[in-house]
C-alpha cells in the first residue's frame, strides 16, 4: 500500500507550510496584519500537522522518505524590498495548493478503505486550508497593482 | 448673552418623561438677539440634532433646536449649544499656506492648487494615480463626498481613498453588510419611544450622543420604562443607568456575546418561525455559542454569571428590543464578530423591522454615513458592491467613463494601508481633509514619522490650524458648517439640509469649491470629453441632484428627496423614492434583507481572516432576501498585560469634547468644563502603585509615554483609561495624547483600529 507515502507528503507539507506561515510573519512583522493572520494561521497548519501525523503512524512503521522540499526552492532568502512581501505571498499559495492536492488524493484512499477518521480529518483540515488559501489570495491581489506599478524595488 | 439651561452644569436638561410620544422642549443658547434663523443640523455627533442657525448683521449669534425635527423635537445637547462659537475663532484659517524653505507662508489660491495639480500630474505621469491618496472625514456633506469619490475614482482613478470614518464606524458598515447584505441601520430612532429594553454595548449614549440619551431618560422617567442592559468596562453616565451593568474584560466582546445568545437559545427564548423563514447559518451559529456556558464566560469575561443569566432573561423575554453598539465593539478585539453578534440576537428573536425593535450599530461622527454611501471611503457609492461587474458598470454610465477607470480591481484600499504604503514610500502625495490624524490616529510617534517623510507632499484642508496642518506641504483653508450648504445623514437614516448662514472668513472656501476646482484644473474629462464634474455642477444643489441619480433602485436611495423637499420639512429617512416619497421609517419590515447576489453590496468575507468571497462563492449560497447568522469563537487580544506591562489601557470620550477638540476645544464654556486629559484607575491600582487623586501619573506602553493627572475610581482594577480628545494645538508642555501608546493593528473584515487595548505600566511622575 502507497497510501503511507502520500500521507508523508502532506504531512511534510502541513509542516513547510507551518514553517513557511511563521517565517513570513517574522520577516514583515512591519505589516501589522501580515505578522497577525500569518501566525494565526501557522497556528493551523501546526494543528494539522498534528492530526495527520496520527494517521502516518497508523499506516507506516516509517514515514515516508520522499517528500520534495519544495521550500528549498521557494523563500529565496535574499529576498528583499517591495516585491518580497508578494513573492512570499505567492509562495505561501503555491505550499497551499501542495496540501490542498494531497488531501485530495489522500480522500480517495479514505474513501475507499473506509477510513471514518481520516475522513474527519479531511473534513476538519482541508476547508481550512482552502480559508487559508482564500486569504493568501485577497492579501495577493489587494498587494499587486501597487507593488507592480508603483512600488519601487 | 441667554440660554435656556447651563449645558455645562445640566448635561441632559428636565426630565419630560413619556411613552409613545416624546414631548418637544426647545433648547436655546444665545450670545444676541438673531435678525433672522437658518435652517440646520448639529455636526457634533452622529445624532443629527435639527437645528436653526441665529444670524446678526452676518454672524453667528446663537441655536436653538428644532421643535419639528424628528430627531431631537427641539432639545441640543452641551456640545451642539456651545460649540458653534468655533466659526468664529480667531485662528481659523484665512488663507492658503505653502511650505517655502521649510516654513508654512501664506499664498494665493492660484499658487496652492496649481501647486498641487502640477505635483498630482507629475506623479500619475511617472507612477501613476495610485501614488497620491485620499484621507478624509466624517465632517463634510454629502455633495462634497460626492464630488471627492467622483474624482477620485472617474478621474484619477485611485483606489486609495478612505477616511478616518475607518477608525469609528468602519465596523458599524462592515457588521451590517455581514448580516443583511448591504450598510443601512434597520431601525428609527422613534423605536425607543415604545421599546421595552434597550441593550448599549461599548456604547457611552449619555456622553456620546446626549440628545438620544435624553431621550432614554425621558422613557426611563416615564410610565413602563424600558429595561437597561449596558456593557462596558467602566461605569459612565451611561451605566449608572443600567437595569443590569455586565463589566466584562477588555477584548472579550465575543465570548460574552456568545454566552448571552447561548442562554437565549437554550431557554427557547428564541423565533424559529422568524429564523426558518429569514435567516441562514442558525446550526453553525448555536454550535459556536453552545460551548460558552455562563460559567466559562464568568472565568473568562469576569462577568459572574447570575448577573450574565439576568441579562439574558431581558434580552430574552423582553417583546421589544432596541440594540447599540459603538467604540467598545467597533475598537475592540474580535470588532466586526462582536458586532454581528448583536444583529444576530435581533434575528433570533425576530425583533428587526417593527416599532420598537432596531439595531443601531452607531456612528460616531456626524457625516460619516455619507462618508460610506457616497465613495469617498473604502465603499463604492450608494452601497455598489466592488466585486460586481454590473454595479461596475453602472457607475461608469453614470459618470460616462470607462469601466476600467473605476479602481475594482480588488476591494478599495483601507486607511490604515493607505498610511502604510505612504510609510513604504509608495504613495507620494496624500490628501487630508476636514480631520486630524496626528491625534486620532494610533501609534502617534509612527503617524508623524510617516507625515514628516521628505517624499510625501501633504495637503491638508482643515478650518482650523491642527497638529496634523504642521506637517503639511499645502494647506487649505475650509468654510465649515454655518458657512456653506449641503445634506448630511443620520445614524437613523434621517437626511438634513444644512444651509449656509454667514460668509466664511477670509478666504476660506468649502470643501465643494475646493473638489471641483481641483477636477477643473486638472481637466479630468468624461468619455465624450466632457469636463467630469465642473461642466455640470455649479452649486452643490446639483451635486445633490447627481446623487440622487447614483442612489436610484439602490438600498440608501434618494430619489424622492430634493433641496426644496428636504428645506420645507425636518428631516427625511431614506429610502425616499416613489414608493416611499416621505421616507421609510425601519427597513426589513418584510424580512427581505439585501442579500439577492445581484443587489448586496458585498459576497461576504471569512469573520476570522477577512478573506473575500467571490460571486463564484456567493453564487452557492445566495440566501436571495434572508440575512445571514454567523459567529465565531473566541480569539484572545494580541498584546495582554505581562510583568513589564501589568495593566490594561483603553481610551474612549469626555462629554464636552468630540474627536480632537479642534472646535469643542474653541469653546470656552467647552474647554473651561473638560481643559485637559486624565487618567482613571482604580481604588486598587491607585493603591498598589502609591498614586493618589490629582498625581501626575506616567503611563507607558511599548510605543510611548504621556503624563495624565490621576483620576482614581470608577473602573476595573487591573484596567486604566485615557480620554482620546486631547493632543497639541494648545497645549504642549508635555506628552498626553492617548494614542501616543495605541496599537498599529486592525480588525480582519473591518480593518478598523484595535484602540481599546493595549499593555501599559503606570507610575506617579515625580516632578
Amino acid at each position: 500500500m502507497l497510501l503511507p507515502h502520500y500521507l508523508g507528503l502532506l504531512e511534510s507539507s502541513e509542516k513547510q507550510l507551518t514553517e513557511a506561515f511563521e517565517h513570513v510573519a517574522r520577516k514583515h512583522k512591519d505589516e501589522p496584519d501580515i505578522e497577525q493572520m500569518c501566525q494565526k494561521l501557522a497556528a493551523w497548519s501546526r494543528e494539522h500537522h498534528g492530526r495527520v501525523q496520527g494517521f502516518v503512524a497508523k499506516y507506516s512503521e516509517e514515514a515516508s522518505s520522499e517528500p520534495g522540499d519544495l521550500k528549498r526552492d521557494l523563500f529565496a532568502e535574499k529576498r528583499s524590498g517591495s516585491l518580497a512581501l508578494l513573492r512570499d505571498l505567492h509562495d505561501l499559495w503555491l505550499l497551499t495548493q501542495e496540501v490542498q492536492l494531497c488531501w485530495i488524493v489522500i480522500r480517495q484512499a479514505a474513501l475507499g478503505l473506509r477510513d471514518e477518521e481520516l475522513k474527519a480529518c479531511h473534513a476538519f483540515c482541508n476547508p481550512r486550508t482552502k480559508r487559508q488559501e482564500q486569504w493568501l489570495l485577497t492579501r495577493i491581489k489587494q498587494a499587486a497593482p501597487q507593488t507592480l506599478l508603483v512600488a519601487t524595488a | 448673552m441667554s440660554e435656556t439651561r447651563d449645558s455645562i452644569a445640566d448635561i441632559w436638561g428636565a426630565r419630560t418623561g413619556y411613552e409613545g410620544q416624546w414631548p418637544v422642549r426647545v433648547d436655546e443658547r444665545l450670545e444676541a438677539e438673531p435678525d433672522h434663523w437658518v435652517q440646520s443640523a448639529c455636526v457634533l455627533c452622529s445624532n443629527g440634532c435639527g437645528v436653526d442657525i441665529g444670524v446678526k448683521d452676518g454672524h453667528i449669534v446663537g441655536v436653538r433646536g428644532r421643535a419639528v425635527d424628528r430627531v431631537n423635537h427641539g432639545r441640543l445637547g452641551p456640545k451642539g449649544l456651545h460649540a458653534w462659537v468655533a466659526n468664529h475663532s480667531p485662528d481659523r484659517l484665512t488663507k492658503p499656506l505653502i511650505r517655502r524653505n521649510g516654513k508654512l507662508e501664506e499664498a494665493s489660491w492660484d499658487e496652492a492648487m496649481s501647486l498641487i495639480v502640477q505635483k498630482s500630474k507629475e506623479l500619475v505621469e511617472k507612477h501613476t494615480a495610485s501614488s497620491i491618496g485620499f484621507y478624509t472625514s466624517g465632517q463634510l456633506f454629502l455633495e462634497e463626498y460626492y464630488a471627492l469619490g467622483v474624482l477620485g475614482k472617474a478621474g484619477l482613478g485611485t483606489p486609495h481613498m478612505d477616511g478616518n470614518t475607518r477608525l469609528c464606524t468602519a465596523t458599524a458598515a462592515a457588521a451590517l453588510k455581514v448580516s443583511f447584505g448591504a450598510d443601512g441601520q434597520p431601525g428609527s430612532y422613534t423605536d425607543l419611544d415604545t421599546t421595552e429594553a434597550i441593550m448599549l454595548i461599548g456604547h457611552n449614549m449619555a456622553s456620546q450622543q446626549t440628545v438620544l440619551w435624553t431621550r432614554v431618560l425621558d422613557r426611563l422617567a416615564g410610565p413602563n420604562p424600558p429595561k437597561l442592559v449596558v456593557i462596558d468596562p467602566r461605569t459612565t453616565y451611561t451605566a449608572e443607568k443600567a437595569t443590569v451593568h455586565l463589566t466584562p474584560r477588555v477584548g472579550t466582546n465575543v465570548p460574552l456575546m456568545n454566552g448571552l445568545l447561548n442562554l437565549i437559545i437554550e431557554a427557547g427564548h428564541i423565533n424559529p418561525t422568524y429564523i426558518k423563514a429569514h435567516t441562514q447559518g442558525f446550526d453553525e451559529l448555536k454550535q459556536i455559542v453552545a460551548k460558552w456556558t455562563p460559567e466559562r464566560v464568568e472565568q473568562l469575561t469576569g462577568v459572574p454569571a447570575a448577573k450574565l443569566r439576568e441579562a439574558a432573561h431581558i434580552l430574552g423575554t423582553c417583546n421589544t428590543l432596541v440594540s447599540t453598539a459603538l467604540q467598545g465593539v467597533y475598537q475592540s478585539m474580535q470588532a466586526t464578530a462582536a458586532a454581528v453578534q448583536v444583529n444576530n440576537l435581533h434575528l433570533l428573536r425576530g425583533l428587526i423591522g417593527h416599532p420598537g425593535s432596531g439595531i443601531y450599530q452607531m456612528n460616531g461622527q456626524p457625516t460619516s454615513q455619507n462618508t460610506r454611501e457616497c465613495g469617498a471611503d473604502g465603499d463604492l457609492p450608494a452601497f455598489r458592491n466592488w466585486g460586481n461587474e454590473d454595479h461596475i458598470q453602472e457607475l461608469a454610465d453614470l459618470w460616462n467613463v470607462h469601466r476600467d477607470k473605476i479602481p475594482h480591481w480588488a476591494p478599495p484600499t483601507h486607511a490604515m494601508q493607505i498610511w502604510r504604503y505612504c510609510e513604504t514610500g509608495s504613495i507620494k502625495m496624500l490628501w487630508i481633509s476636514g480631520t486630524n490624524p496626528l491625534v486620532s490616529l494610533p501609534e502617534l510617534d509612527r503617524a508623524r514619522r510617516i507625515l514628516a517623510k521628505d517624499d510625501l507632499f501633504v495637503v491638508v484642508q482643515d478650518a482650523f490650524p491642527t497638529e496634523t496642518t504642521k506637517y503639511a506641504d499645502v494647506v487649505l483653508p475650509a468654510a465649515i458648517w454655518g458657512e456653506k450648504t449641503g445634506c448630511f445623514t443620520n445614524v437613523d437614516r434621517t437626511v438634513h439640509i444644512s444651509h449656509k448662514a454667514v460668509d466664511p472668513p477670509g478666504e476660506a472656501r468649502s470643501d465643494f469649491e475646493i473638489f471641483v476646482d481641483y477636477s477643473r484644473r486638472m481637466d479630468f474629462r468624461d468619455q465624450d470629453g466632457n469636463p467630469l464634474l465642473s461642466s455640470t455642477w455649479r452649486s452643490t444643489e446639483d451635486a445633490f441632484n447627481a446623487w440622487r441619480e447614483c442612489t436610484r433602485g439602490r438600498p440608501c436611495d434618494y430619489t424622492g428627496m430634493s433641496y426644496a423637499k428636504l428645506s420645507e420639512g425636518s428631516g427625511i429617512q431614506w429610502p425616499c423614492n416613489e414608493q416611499y416619497p416621505n421616507g421609510k421609517e425601519r427597513l426589513y419590515e418584510d424580512g427581505v434583507f439585501a442579500t439577492a447576489i445581484d443587489y448586496c453590496e458585498t459576497y461576504g468575507h471569512d469573520l476570522e481572516t477577512g478573506a473575500a468571497h467571490t460571486h463564484d462563492d456567493y453564487k452557492l449560497i445566495d440566501p436571495k432576501g434572508k440575512a445571514f447568522l454567523k459567529g465565531v469563537d473566541y480569539e484572545p487580544p494580541h498584546e495582554v498585560p505581562d510583568e513589564q506591562y501589568p495593566l490594561w489601557l483603553t481610551t474612549g470620550r469626555v462629554v464636552y469634547h468630540f474627536h480632537t477638540r479642534t472646535k469643542t476645544g474653541r469653546s470656552r464654556a467647552l474647554h473651561e468644563a473638560a481643559p485637559d486629559g486624565f487618567v482613571q484607575l482604580a481604588t486598587e491600582d491607585a493603591a498598589r502603585f502609591g498614586i493618589a487623586e490629582g498625581d501626575m501619573v506616567e503611563v507607558e506602553s511599548r510605543r510611548g509615554k504621556v503624563l495624565e493627572p490621576a483620576r482614581v475610581g470608577g473602573i476595573e482594577p487591573g484596567l486604566v483609561f485615557i480620554p482620546f480628545h486631547y493632543g497639541y494645538w494648545d497645549q504642549a508642555d508635555r506628552p498626553r495624547a492617548a494614542n501616543e501608546l495605541t496599537l498599529t493593528e486592525w480588525d480582519p473584515v473591518s480593518k478598523q483600529p484595535h484602540y481599546k487595548y493595549a499593555a501599559v505600566r503606570i507610575r506617579k511622575a515625580h516632578a
